[in-house]
């Protein structure tokens, strides 16, 4: 019996008769289908529990949402101390915790000026959308195919039509696609100045992490200047020190109009979000401060655990560890690589945020069912399932990251099996 | 509205960032480490002497801020402190071999050094650079890392010149993250490090309640109990020579290395001649009501007067009501008896000698004895004599494992005036209830693998001329990471004033129990 004390389950097969009774027969469905029978129970660290006990390295970490690891025990102190004064606040008035996280946030980034709070990626890239239309009074977003900016209203049109048909959200009229890493078609985009905003990830994670062309991200942001766009960094997989550096966007040497963090700026244990604005396009907030108003944005206990967060990866320990752990899969993954060069042929990698690339159209699938065998919870990129996403956290010692790659190793020949077999991976 | 007591206090309880922000460190230590361990030799005596030479730059420096936070020592004999633990503590294991395989043909094994992984080593305030740099050397010699946790009074001093032997190290090539200091010391948090499963030993020294904690800590320790060394002199010896030495070593930093002489032993008939000697090298021998305030004032209700550790014998004097010679090196309580009965034979880490006559060399082993059952067992002794039975039967006699022939105590049973292993950390092994009776080297952060063949002479070894060895040499480090700015001492971990105070008054009271 699993007894929660607020509620209680017979066994993991009741908990998914359930779930597919009342919450989500589809994605209940579709992970059974693909032999990943995961239901996490506890979780502490880098390191998740199935409900039948068995234990699994976290490398998904909902992109990033894990950077520290599961109930990081200075982040729950945090929370915990926030809860014993604070509240989710009253998101009318001016506050002290959000100010001050405001305020932390802010100077974290040279050349912003004010950050706006939400509860959830898409909400904050909503409202970057949104501030773009203000300052330039143009419609129209550009966006690359196969980026991801969350399932909101304006942020799903962005997006794969898999998202946006489904729901008739998709409105080619005011949002229009170019290829990744395709300067000349960006500028045919831009070229008729009508253009309110150019979004894009620093490194497409949904799309299984591409690095984008030496200078294409700049060559984006002047052809952004040119034409009177505003260039969006959406930084909610890329921020937070995943590229080694605190925002992706430094690290390539951008001055973006905006950037939009989330995910694990709430440490993973309370939502927030955030819009980071420059003065330019800040205006609203003083011709309309209400123009965007949202009840859970920027909860004043999500602004103590996020202050928390900043200041914890602002530490030096943090900064040299997110190194080492880069510099350790770097050597590991390409000497596996170089061992394995029949199914795995390709690494992409900044920092701590990797893609692996296999030889085979649904490869990642088979890899991240392998890998689940084998006690590692990485999961395959869903807009191109050659790659597989491995996002380990800053806080990884070398214990942990060495039994990955023993795992990893392990799981290679089950890798092949999969690949070989008529039904596939899923 | 509630009245709040402090206006300022915080409203909200912020979790402890020393100890998040230690554990951080441990990390780092693992993975610096994990690179530094595929070091070879070339590479890793490249890194210690870059170190060193360091170490041995900073020596002045770090003498005078050692002692201006402290209040303790000697500038001038800490700088030689720091600088012997510098390139002469280096030449001594120049031919420690801690980093290549042994084959040995003969016996059919090969073994294979393994580096501990993470050393977290506790610094006193009584020698607290000379001990970091001691302790890092070691370290790096036998490729570990290391986290100081330096004694709050001397926190300052020990965290910069953990920074300044770090960055040598990583401009040697070493990764970073190898050398490491705890800017926030206290003994909860240093409590917490101890019994972390990603510390491999902890090096103990300070006071005998940390060194007992870092035995409890579940972890392997190595931790070095209190000293108290009684020195005798046999009337075999030239006197003159004897006192000299004698008043040197309690003269040296004053007496703040756990290794010096606590109480002279002689015998009634070379007394004069030796109260001759004491005399000419610059002591002042108390008279009975001397004696008599010094007792009162050094052991206020039969505890040591903490101010009195590393200060000098005129500043004492004056303390105490004595009138002395400004040239007055060292004070000699003349006592009728020893051990617990008088406190003047305890250790007291100043230059204040407990002098006790015997009538026969029997009679001063066995005084000698009943000090150290007292306090200082497994610690040192010293002997000045040549008569060569004699300093056999002594050392037999005594729970000590060294006896120092001839030569100043402090330096001799450190190893810088005899051979003994130049050490910070003098084991007081099982008398004191220690894990190693020698002087700490870098032979002790290492454990080896050991491969043995089939004794049988059928089976043969194979030739390992040719095996590689099992090391990547130098690898390219990743960037190291800016320093941490330390926090200046009263803002220490939102601590107010009074409260580091107190942690510092209590933290002495416990350095001063038993100081090693
Ligand atoms: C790059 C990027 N932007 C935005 C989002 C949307 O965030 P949320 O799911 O919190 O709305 C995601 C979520 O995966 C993302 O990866």
């Amino acid at each position: 019996m699993f007894n929660y004390g607020f509620f209680n389950f017979d066994s993991k097969a009741e908990l998914l008769d359930k779930a597919i009774e009342y919450w989500n027969p589809g994605k209940t469905k579709f992970w059974q289908d693909a032999g990943i029978d995961l239901v996490i129970d506890r979780r502490e660290g880098y390191f998740l529990y199935d409900m039948s006990g068995r234990r699994l390295i976290d490398l998904h970490l909902n992109g990033g949402t894990y950077n520290f690891g599961h109930r990081n025990p200075e982040l729950v102190a945090t929370l915990k101390s926030a809860l014993d004064y604070f509240d989710m606040g009253n998101h009318w008035f001016p506050s002290v915790a959000r100010a001050a996280f405001a305020e932390k946030l802010v100077k974290t980034a040279p050349g912003m000026k004010y950050a706006i709070f939400g509860a959830g990626g898409a909400e904050a890239v909503e409202i970057a959308l949104k501030t773009a239309r203000y300052a330039t009074k143009r419609r129209k977003i550009v966006s690359i195919i196969k980026g991801y900016h969350g399932h909101s209203g304006l942020s799903v049109a962005t997006g794969d039509d898999r998202f946006s048909k489904i729901f008739l959200a998709d409105r080619p009229e005011e949002f229009v696609q170019v290829p990744f890493n395709d300067i000349d078609a960006l500028e045919r985009a831009l070229r008729g100045r009508d253009v309110a905003a150019f979004i894009i990830e620093t490194i497409p994670a949904t799309y299984g992490f591409p690095m984008p062309n030496d200078g294409y991200l700049k060559a984006c942001q002047e052809l952004c200047r040119r034409y009177g766009t505003l260039y969006i960094a959406d930084e909610v997989q890329t921020g937070l020190m995943r590229t080694g550096m605190m925002w992706g966007w430094q690290s390539y040497g951008l001055e973006p109009d905006m950037f939009v963090t989330g995910k694990g700026l709430g440490g993973g244990i309370y939502p927030i979000s955030a819009c980071v604005v420059t003065e330019k396009c800040g205006g609203w907030l003083h011709e309309d401060g209400a123009a965007h108003i949202s009840t859970s944005g920027g909860s004043e206990l999500g602004c103590v655990v996020g202050h928390q967060v900043i200041d914890i990866l602002q530490r030096p320990e943090v900064i040299s560890n997110v190194h080492f752990v880069a510099d350790f899969f770097h050597r590991s993954l390409n000497q596996m690589m170089a061992a394995h060069s029949d199914v795995f042929v390709g690494i992409r990698q900044r920092g701590v945020i990797l893609g692996l690339e296999f030889d085979h159209p649904e490869g990642a699938v088979a890899v991240s069912r392998a890998l689940y065998e084998n006690g590692v919870w990485a999961i395959f990129s869903s807009l191109d399932k050659r790659v597989l996403q491995f996002k380990p956290g800053v806080l990884l010692d070398v214990a942990t990251c060495q039994e990955i790659v023993d795992r990893m190793e392990a799981a290679m020949p089950r890798v092949r099996a999969l690949l070989r077999s008529p039904r596939r991976a899923a | 509205m509630q009245m709040q007591l402090h206006e300022d206090a915080p409203r909200l309880v912020v979790p402890d960032r020393a100890e998040a922000t230690a554990r951080m460190k441990i990390d780092r230590a693992g993975w610096a480490v994990r690179s530094y361990a595929r070091f070879d030799r070339a590479a890793v005596m490249r890194v210690t002497r870059a170190v060193a030479e360091a170490a041995h730059k900073a020596a002045q420096e770090y003498a005078e801020w050692a002692v201006r936070e402290t209040g303790m020592g000697v500038v001038e004999h800490k700088r030689l402190k720091n600088e012997l633990s510098a390139h002469p503590l280096v030449d001594f294991y120049e031919n420690t071999d801690l980093v290549n395989p042994r084959v040995d043909t003969g016996r059919k094994m090969v073994e294979i050094p393994k580096p501990a992984g993470v050393v977290l080593a506790l610094t006193p305030a009584t020698n607290p650079v000379s001990t970091l740099y001691y302790k890092a050397i070691l370290a790096l010699l036998s490729r570990n890392a290391v986290i100081f946790s330096p004694h709050p009074l001397a926190r300052a001093c020990c965290a910069h010149a953990a920074a300044r032997l770090e960055a040598a190290a990583v401009a040697a090539g070493a990764p970073a993250g190898l050398i490491q200091c705890i800017e926030e010391p206290s003994v909860p948090l240093v409590q917490a490090l101890m019994a972390s499963p990603k510390v491999q030993v902890i090096l103990a020294t300070g006071g005998g309640p940390m060194v007992r904690a870092a035995y409890s800590s579940g972890n392997p320790a190595i931790g070095v109990g209190p000293g108290n060394a009684p020195v005798y002199v046999d009337p075999t010896a030239d006197q003159t020579l004897a006192a000299q030495r004698i008043v040197d070593s309690k003269a040296f930093d004053n007496s703040v290395l756990c290794t010096n002489e606590s109480v002279l032993i002689s015998l009634a008939e070379n007394a004069n001649r030796l109260e001759r000697g004491l005399r000419a090298a610059g002591a002042h021998i108390l008279s009975e009501p001397e004696v008599g305030k010094l007792r009162a004032w050094l052991f206020p209700h039969g505890h040591l007067n903490t101010a009195a550790v590393g200060k000098s014998a005129v500043w004492i004097a004056q303390q105490a009501g004595l009138r002395v010679v400004p040239s007055t090196r060292v004070l000699i309580a003349p006592v009728a008896q020893v051990g617990l009965d008088e406190p003047l034979t305890r250790e007291k880490l100043c230059p204040v000698l407990a002098w006790a006559t015997a009538e026969t060399f029997e009679r001063a082993t066995g005084m000698a004895q009943m000090i150290l059952r007292m306090t200082g067992a497994g610690h040192s002794a010293a002997i000045h004599c040549e008569d060569p039975q004699k300093a056999m039967d002594f050392a037999a006699a005594l729970s000590v494992y060294r006896v120092v022939v001839n030569a100043p105590c402090s330096q001799g049973a450190a190893g810088f005036a005899t051979h003994l292993a130049p050490s910070f950390m003098i084991g007081t092994g099982y008398f004191g209830r220690s894990s190693v009776g020698e002087n700490i080297g870098p032979q002790h952060l290492v454990h080896w693998t050991r491969l043995a063949w089939n004794s049988d002479a059928s089976v043969q070894m194979g030739d390992f001329g040719a095996v590689r060895a099992p090391f990547e040499g130098q690898a390219p480090a990743p960037r190291p990471a800016p320093a941490p700015a330390a926090a200046p001492l009263a803002e220490a971990g939102g601590m107010d004033r009074d409260m580091l105070r107190q942690l510092i008054l209590q933290e002495l009271r416990e350095l001063t129990r038993g100081q090693s």
